[in-house]
């Protein structure tokens, strides 16, 4: 009888201290939400679209549409923090550069070039986008690595300066892409009703879960995260590892960029990825990573980037409009870092020991 | 030969180690601004030699000078505040609609309610974040970050216009100029046009004087750096660190609130747009002016000069037809990179001589 009891809440106390434990929680609580505020909330759709092709349309693909810069940022993200132990706070303005750089090639074809020549171009432009991110993500990672500067104020140079260089490599020009091919990677590929950027997410995920599972990258990463001068002495460089992280997000960087301005076939240096860096922050936060380095687990941040997306638009659905969003958003990540956080996860703990001692002392009593 | 070299050695040594890190930094940092403005003088001559231009730079950036200082307050316990740049705009959007609410008659209230609120906004603020990041121990960062984000949402929330006050009395409070004897200047017409500061510039540097001497006499002052220096040793001289870093966060917050009032009394409006970036600049002149990221280590004249020296270069490139406004940005960025670099090199051959020196001495 007893054994079975305390083999129930100790299974109890595993799904609690499992990292996916909160953001499905969240997940969950938010789905409850939407559910019962609105039961066509979740209402799938095949509709013909504007282009008179057939596509998937409704609430939670657009979540999962919308989503994939932030996935694919929050792959990245954690890896950063993993390893160095800060956050890159730069990752808008840098997706904004990698924009930037690709309209900069491809504003160049005529309007009705050939298949072939226009794929050369775009795999070209991709490729130094690819090139300038990383180069960006290499910088901020020397400072990290090399100057030893926190991560949060090193990046905080491309933070300020980024979307500056981003309207300069362009002239500030507003360009917009006319050829709709441009457009596919952002919205939908004829004759395929789900949206591209969820695939290119998938590509993205199963490409990081390939490198997880056939190289070191992870226990190096977490074993500089934890104590950078003991993995040295195990033979790990810190400073590689530091910069490869961060070379990696700029990839990631790289990868949004194209989805980005793919979307809406233009860029406005301003507004692009607004805000992206504290989302993709949240998705690492939300998926009980500890923001200080350390241990990491990638399928809680794609959860917790999920989670975020799926805010954000329940947000929408109550009518709260984009540039009051960040207050609310902020409310709740605060209540979730709160109830996260080991701190208050300790004192809950404790005050359940006292609460069992005491109905322990109280069943004494009663004995005697 | 080889032992005069080692005398050599040692004296420099001796005389830098007579140099604490935060004199060394606020040297460069002064000397940096003096020959910035001395080449500014010299090259470009648009107006830079008349005191006035020098005043105008003390005009646009009063209310950075006392976001600076709060933000150096924190750093030095080695935290960071991100919020206050939009706490700033929060403040001017909340006071520029209880004004013109007063204005209209539709509550009573006065210039100092204004001034009430907007030192309430900034302390409330600084008492969450402060109680968040003390207490409960979270980053500072990402706590601060939240604050930023609400603090954004909110302003759009009170109001998503731009609102320009139009309520006499602090109209001619904004209009109010502090006339500065002999150092006016005579314009082409040979007229004598007085130099002059707006009042904002004058509470912004009693409040650097006053933080200058809380930090340098007072307990509670040392122990800031005490705590940012090395939070344990700290701990076991019997400073309350808790309160402390509590503390930092809620005199920056207050400075949030005193600077956004300034920003208020020199923009005269409240706008969603209001102070963006404010918190990047804050926190670059902080750097540039030999505060220490690690903590423990600041200077309240240094971020004075931190905040000029920021701010001539931004003057400097826009003199120089460089007005792009991505010019502007990408200079800051630059500026704080190379102050970065100089910081983190100081700080590695300051300890290889200290290691070196005590392989001496053993």
């Amino acid at each position: 009888m007893t054994s079975s009891k305390t083999s129930a809440k100790g299974f109890l106390l595993k799904v609690v201290r499992n990292p996916l434990f909160f953001p499905l929680m969240a997940l969950l609580l938010l789905v409850a939400v939407n559910f019962f505020a609105d039961p066509t909330f979740f209402k799938i759709s095949l509709e013909p679209s504007s282009t008179g092709n057939l596509i998937l349309s409704g609430n939670l693909i657009s979540i999962i549409d919308n989503a994939s810069e932030l996935v694919i940022l929050a792959i990245g993200m954690t890896l950063v923090t993993s390893a160095s132990g800060g956050q890159d706070i730069s990752v808008g303005a840098t997706i904004a550069i990698a924009g930037s750089v690709i309209l900069r090639f491809v504003k160049v074809l005529p309007d009705n070039v050939s298949g072939g020549r226009f794929t050369f171009v775009l795999i070209m432009s991709f490729l130094v986008c690819v090139v300038a991110s990383a180069l960006c993500g290499a910088f901020n990672g020397a400072l990290v690595a090399f100057f030893k500067i926190q991560p949060m104020v090193a990046t905080l140079i491309l933070f300020t300066a980024g979307r500056s260089i981003a309207a300069w490599i362009n002239n500030n020009d507003n360009i917009s892409i006319n050829d709709a091919r441009f457009g596919f990677f952002g919205n939908f590929i004829p004759g395929i009703p789900v949206p591209t950027p969820v695939f290119i997410t998938a590509i993205c995920l199963i490409v990081i879960a390939l490198v997880l599972k056939f190289t070191n990258l992870r226990l190096y990463a977490q074993s500089v995260g934890i104590n950078a001068s003991s993995s040295r002495l195990n033979g790990i460089n810190p400073k590689f590892i530091k910069l490869l992280s961060f070379i990696i997000l700029g990839v990631c960087v790289a990868v949004c960029g194209f989805i980005k301005v793919s979307r809406t076939s233009s860029i406005t240096y301003s507004v692009i990825a607004n805000n992206i860096e504290m989302d993709a922050i949240l998705a690492v936060a939300l998926g009980g990573n500890n923001l200080g380095g350390g241990k990491f687990n990638l399928t809680a941040s794609v959860i917790g980037a999920y989670v975020i997306q799926f805010l954000t638009t329940t947000l929408f659905k109550f009518k709260v409009s984009s540039s009051e969003i960040s207050a609310y958003k902020a409310v709740v990540v605060i209540l979730l870092i709160i109830i996260s956080s080991p701190f208050v996860r300790k004192w809950f703990a404790d005050m359940g020991n006292k609460i069992r001692a005491k109905k322990q002392a109280n069943v004494g009593k009663e004995v005697n | 030969m080889s032992v005069n070299s080692n005398t050599l050695g040692e004296n420099k040594l001796k005389k830098r180690s007579s140099l604490t890190d935060s004199n060394l930094l606020l040297i460069i940092t002064i000397a940096v601004f003096f020959t910035m403005y001395a080449c500014a003088v010299v090259f470009l001559k648009q107006g830079f030699l008349k005191p006035q231009m020098f005043f105008n730079i003390l005009n646009e950036n009063a209310s950075l000078l006392v976001l600076s200082c709060g933000m150096t307050l924190v750093m030095i316990t080695g935290g960071i505040d991100i919020s206050v740049g939009q706490v700033t705009s929060l403040v001017c959007m909340s006071c520029a609609v209880y004004l013109q609410k007063v204005n209209d008659g539709v509550i009573s209230g006065n210039v100092f309610t204004s001034m009430c609120i907007a030192l309430a906004i900034g302390l409330a603020f600084g008492i969450v974040q402060g109680f968040l990041v003390a207490y409960l121990e979270f980053q500072p960062f990402i706590v601060t970050l939240a604050g930023l984000f609400f603090a954004k949402g909110m302003t759009t929330i009170v109001s998503s216009d731009r609102i320009a006050v139009t309520y006499e009395p602090f109209v001619k409070l904004c209009r109010t100029e502090v006339t500065i004897p002999f150092l006016g200047s005579v314009n082409k017409k040979g007229i004598y046009i007085p130099a002059y500061v707006e009042i904002g510039v004058i509470i912004a540097l009693a409040v650097v004087v006053l933080l200058f001497c809380f930090l340098k006499w007072t307990k509670l002052g040392r122990n800031f750096y005490a705590v940012g220096g090395n939070n344990q040793s700290a701990n076991m001289l019997g400073i309350n660190v808790k309160l402390t870093k509590f503390l930092a966060h809620v005199l920056c917050g207050l400075c949030a609130g005193i600077g956004g009032y300034l920003f208020f009394l020199h923009a005269c409006s409240g706008s969603p747009l209001h102070a963006q970036g404010a918190e990047m600049n804050a926190i670059a002149s902080s750097i540039i002016g030999g505060t220490l990221l690690s903590g423990g280590v600041g200077n309240i004249v240094g971020t004075l000069f931190g905040v000029l020296s920021l701010s001539t270069i931004k003057n400097i490139v826009t003199s120089l037809g460089l007005d792009e406004a991505w010019w502007t940005n990408i200079t800051v960025g630059a500026m704080l990179c190379v102050f970065l670099i100089i910081q983190s090199v100081i700080l590695y051959v300051r300890t290889t001589l200290r290691k070196t020196k005590s392989k001496r001495t053993n």
